[in-house]
């Protein structure tokens, strides 16, 4: 197969479609390609904070006025994927008063609202902060949910005629006469590409954007260019309840652990920094969990006895130029750095993206698609910070769907949370409409939809949804979601989806087994293994000798 | 002042079996319990072997001697395991099948796949994997536990000798979000002929099949009664697939036990705690019961713990260890807790073995192997070495055990 764009964007993350987007909103014919699901890389494995800026507001002015502005922004085009929780930088009495000084000074210098609150005020706020916290800052800080997030550009890029391939990773990219003219990819099962997989097609490019993140020192060596992106590992621990509403900040230098985000159901707990030589492949290790509860406990005791669910790692595609060498990533500026191959390396046709951080996303965007356009001799002005993504277009279906679609209330206000302004279309059917998810109230209507978006995976299914994401992790919906498949796809096809949902539930859930964790698991463990004996499934491990069991009465 | 001759704390099959065991030797009984018996979220399915060693056991008891040391059925021996297995089937009587044979039955569950256990719910028994009889499974839209279609096509999968389809209809009358005690409840009672209602919508599909399969929801007061309407209405056989929680199998035969253990005499106290104990001379004196906000002593000469594994609470963990809540009893475990589990899903779990060593008398081993307490007995999920979800042979422990333990307590 071969095809043609004007431009084709590497990468399904938050900046590959942003950038996607805005290059679609300004007529560009553009195409994006990621190797997984959207998000499947850095941006899915965040602990969604929407900087204020506040936490860059020492170290890092420039990143933090940039922060500021995009929180504003996204505030505003971005409603259904933002929660405006406010944040606080809280002092502990070891942390130094110079520093919550200069905290404050940073802060107003970038232009970012704030507050002091005494401690009586803090824990107002927050009543399970610590009793000895001196003092806090509140700032504008957010939660964002990356994953909607994404898919909106996706669907406004497709809306303006873009295309968008998931489960397409690069297997080469072209290079013919000195210039990168397009790339190879490889079609592997995923949503509505029945027809192509296993194909491979060629997409020839008048300009390539390398979007990739942590993965684009590999892309470069495609093309025989040195990228020295620099992955940093962190954790996240999430806990099962919110223990804060507010996002919870330590008011001191970098350091690990240091950082609680309420986000939808649950608070994650963040993080540690680490380099890593592979984004792919790095240990998990169990100091890094211990480290951020203990930590973290310091600021919200409660943490301490508190019910963790999981623990997942992402990697920061951090980028400095070769020149600077930092010998430790927490001092790698969080800024982001555009790479003309042309000018760089003498390789003309190429543009990669690195560093950044994810509340700049769209900052990030407009700049390199002012770079693009300048290449194509295009014209056109950015428009993303000024129309609305879709689904959040009309805040005003935000309305309680009980009695509409006979749900019980807090399972119908959560369902039109995460759907936004596309409640209307995926809620209204003539179906009964179940529950399957009990801990996240996800029904069955919006597990089809997701669905209808991701072909047989439920992990994808999983992060539109947050089914699976709860207290059990799984345990009793992962065979609810898997049958939600058939009869479109077969038995076993059904049945291997669930297998890959269910491991991936456990690989996070190893990281909290204790206390009721471990419980949850045993039960687990007990309903799949002894119930529906899937760990010995006959249906995988040969057919029996029937006669040799017991037929009934006779 | 609460006295007894044998206090048994927990109220599952375990100690339900422990308590009617000591009862019958003619003790003093009484069985305390804090919380709903796991027996509601368990499939109703009694397990006593299924596999060894990863190998699938068309005779269960052809094994339950061979198993390893500290093995629950190596502490109890073979025939401590028929006798457990002779009293349940005294006590379920009628409720349940399988005595006939000392074969395993396969069993199709909720999943679609099927798992071999010794003893089944009447209403679970012409669902046999065994029988060639031509199946048809009816799901409910709003039962979102069992898909028949799904599990029909994985049975096909696994090599059943019968033709199996599943269709899925619309239950009568019920509200999406309805619970299964309410279908079962409006069909004990027949509300606005919903049997007839259910028999309708299902008799386009039926085919040739001799049998025809229901989530086991058919019933909680009268369900042989309602599989017996719906049978002659459809002119086949009707039966339940079981599956997990809440589980009205386990209902059923919660309220089985608990009737033959007043019947014998048992003083039964729910709602609960056993919140600590004294103890002297190596021996319990008595354990504290917090009722409304006081710490009421209850003596007994012999004591039972029957308080299940992880899942029931019966051990609980920390991220600095193992504990046995109820006694501080010692539980052997790794002391990293990344070595409590493997990497696979279904590996072969260190956790799942968690619980308390014991004697070939069933008491609780301290660290050095010495015996905690001279009149402390454990049965059940409490007990240590067994993985029961893996084994399939959940039930058979606490039966077996359930049973030693009240009877050598009794006689103490």
């Amino acid at each position: 197969m071969e095809s043609r764009t004007e431009v084709l964007v590497i990468g399904g993350g938050s900046t590959g479609c942003g950038i996607t987007r805005d290059l679609a909103m300004r007529g560009v014919d553009v195409t994006l390609v990621e190797q997984g699901n959207l998000t499947h890389g850095t941006t899915g494995r965040m602990h969604g904070l929407l900087h204020s800026g506040g936490r860059y507001a020492v170290s890092d002015q420039k990143s933090a006025r940039e922060c500021i502005e995009e929180n504003r922004v996204l505030r505003d085009i971005a409603a259904h994927c933002v929660e405006e929780t406010g944040g606080l930088f809280v002092k502990r009495p070891e942390d130094t008063d110079d520093y919550f000084e200069e905290k404050l000074a940073g802060c107003e210098a970038c232009d970012i609202p704030t507050e002091i609150l005494s401690n009586e005020e803090a824990r107002e706020v927050e009543p399970f902060l610590a009793p000895d916290i001196e003092k806090a800052i509140w700032v504008p800080d957010g939660a964002v949910d990356p994953f909607r997030l994404c898919v909106a550009n996706a669907a406004s890029a497709e809306q303006h005629g873009g295309r968008v391939l998931t489960h397409a990773p690069v297997t080469d990219l072209i290079v013919e006469a000195g210039e990168v003219v397009g790339a190879k990819i490889r079609h592997e099962p995923g949503p509505r590409n029945a027809a192509t997989v296993g194909k491979t097609e060629t997409i020839y490019a008048d300009h390539v954007v390398n979007a990739t993140g942590a993965w684009a020192g590999r892309l470069g060596e495609m093309a025989g260019v040195d990228i020295e992106v620099r992955p940093s590992k962190g954790v996240m621990t999430i806990m099962n309840v919110r223990q804060v509403d507010t996002v919870i900040n330590r008011c001191r230098p970098k350091g690990d652990a240091d950082i609680i985000v309420p986000h939808e159901t649950t608070c994650i707990l963040g993080t540690t920094d680490e380099e890593v030589s592979d984004p792919e492949d790095y240990p998990e290790e169990q100091w890094e969990v211990d480290l951020v509860i203990d930590e973290l406990t310091k600021l919200v005791p409660i943490l301490g006895d508190a019910r963790t669910i999981r623990s997942f790692w992402g990697v920061r595609p951090l980028y400095e130029p070769p020149e600077v060498g930092s010998a430790d990533p927490t001092d790698i500026t969080r800024d982001f750095f555009l790479l003309d191959h042309a000018d760089r390396d003498e390789l003309p046709g190429m543009t990669s993206i690195v560093g950044g951080k994810f509340t700049t996303y769209r900052m990030m965007a407009e700049s390199i698609a002012d770079h693009v356009c300048q290449k194509l001799g295009t014209c056109a002005r950015c428009e993303t910070a000024d129309v609305p993504l879709p689904g959040s277009e009309d805040f005003s279906v935000l309305r309680d769907y009980m009695d509409e679609f006979s749900l019980r209330s807090p399972v119908g206000r959560r369902s039109v949370q995460r759907l936004g302004s596309r409640a209307d279309d995926v809620l209204k059917t003539d179906a009964p409409n179940p529950v399957l998810c009990e801990c996240e109230g996800v029904t069955r209507a919006e597990v089809q939809d997701a669905l209808s978006q991701s072909g047989t995976d439920l992990n994808a299914v999983r992060i539109r949804t947050r089914a699976s994401m709860g207290n059990c992790q799984g345990g009793f919906c992962c065979q609810r979601l898997a049958a939600e498949l058939h009869p479109d796809h077969d038995e076993q096809t059904a049945r291997a989806s669930l297998d890959d949902l269910y491991q991936e539930r456990w690989k996070g859930e190893r990281h909290a087994l204790w206390g009721e964790q471990l419980s949850q698991a045993a039960l687990n463990h007990a309903l799949h293994a002894a119930t529906m004996n899937r760990d010995t499934d006959p249906a995988k491990t040969g057919t029996p000798d029937w006669t040799d069991f017991d037929g009934g009465q006779p | 002042m609460i006295e007894s001759d044998v206090l048994v704390v927990g109220g599952g099959l375990a100690g339900g079996t422990a308590a009617l065991s000591a009862a019958r030797e003619g003790a003093d009984v009484r069985l305390v319990s804090h919380k709903e018996s796991t027996l509601r979220h368990a499939s109703g399915l009694i397990d006593v072997l299924g596999y060894h060693d990863g190998t699938l056991l068309a005779d269960p008891f052809s094994a339950v001697g061979d198993m390893p040391e500290g093995h629950p059925y190596e502490r109890v021996g073979s025939a401590a395991v028929e006798a457990g297995l002779d009293l349940f089937d005294e006590v379920a009587g009628d409720l349940y099948a399988g005595s006939h044979t000392t074969k395993n039955a396969l069993v199709p569950t909720h999943g679609g796949t099927v798992k071999p256990t010794a003893r089944y719910p009447a209403s679970v028994a012409p669902g046999l994997a065994s029988d060639d009889g031509e199946m048809l499974l009816v799901g409910f839209e709003t039962l979102t536990d069992f898909d028949a279609p799904l599990a029909a096509d994985h049975l096909q999968n696994a090599g059943v000798p019968f033709e199996v389809r599943g269709v899925t209809a619309r239950f009568p009358m019920l509200r999406a979000d309805a619970k299964i005690t309410r279908y079962a409840k409006v069909l004990d009672t027949d509300e606005k002929g919903i049997r007839s209602q259910l028999v309708e919508a299902i008799e386009p599909h039926l085919g040739d099949a001799t049998r025809v399969g229901f989530p086991a929801v058919l019933g909680h007061d009268h369900p042989a009664r309602v599989r017996e309407a719906l049978a002659d209405a459809l002119g086949a056989d009707v039966f339940e697939v079981p599956s997990g929680p809440p589980s009205l199998p386990g209902m059923r035969l919660e309220d089985v036990l608990f009737a033959v253990l007043r019947e014998a005499g048992v003083t039964i106290e729910t709602g609960n705690p056993v919140v600590g104990f004294e103890a002297s001379d190596g021996r319990i004196d008595h354990v504290a019961v917090k009722r409304t906000h006081q710490r009421v002593p209850y003596f007994a000469d012999e004591f039972v713990l029957a308080t299940g594994g992880l899942v029931g609470k019966g051990i609980t963990t920390s991220r600095e260890g193992v504990r046995e809540p109820v006694f501080d009893l010692h539980v052997p475990h790794p002391e990293n807790r990344y070595d409590w589990f493997e990497d696979e899903a279904f590996g072969d779990h260190p956790f799942a073995r968690f619980g308390v060593a014991v004697d070939t008398d069933l008491r609780p081993l301290d660290g050095s192997g010495a015996v905690e307490y001279a009149n402390l007995r454990a049965a059940g999920g409490v007990l240590g070495g067994a993985d029961f979800a893996a084994e399939k042979s959940g039930s058979g422990i606490s039966l077996a055990t359930g049973r030693v333990a009240g009877r050598r307590a009794a006689q103490s």
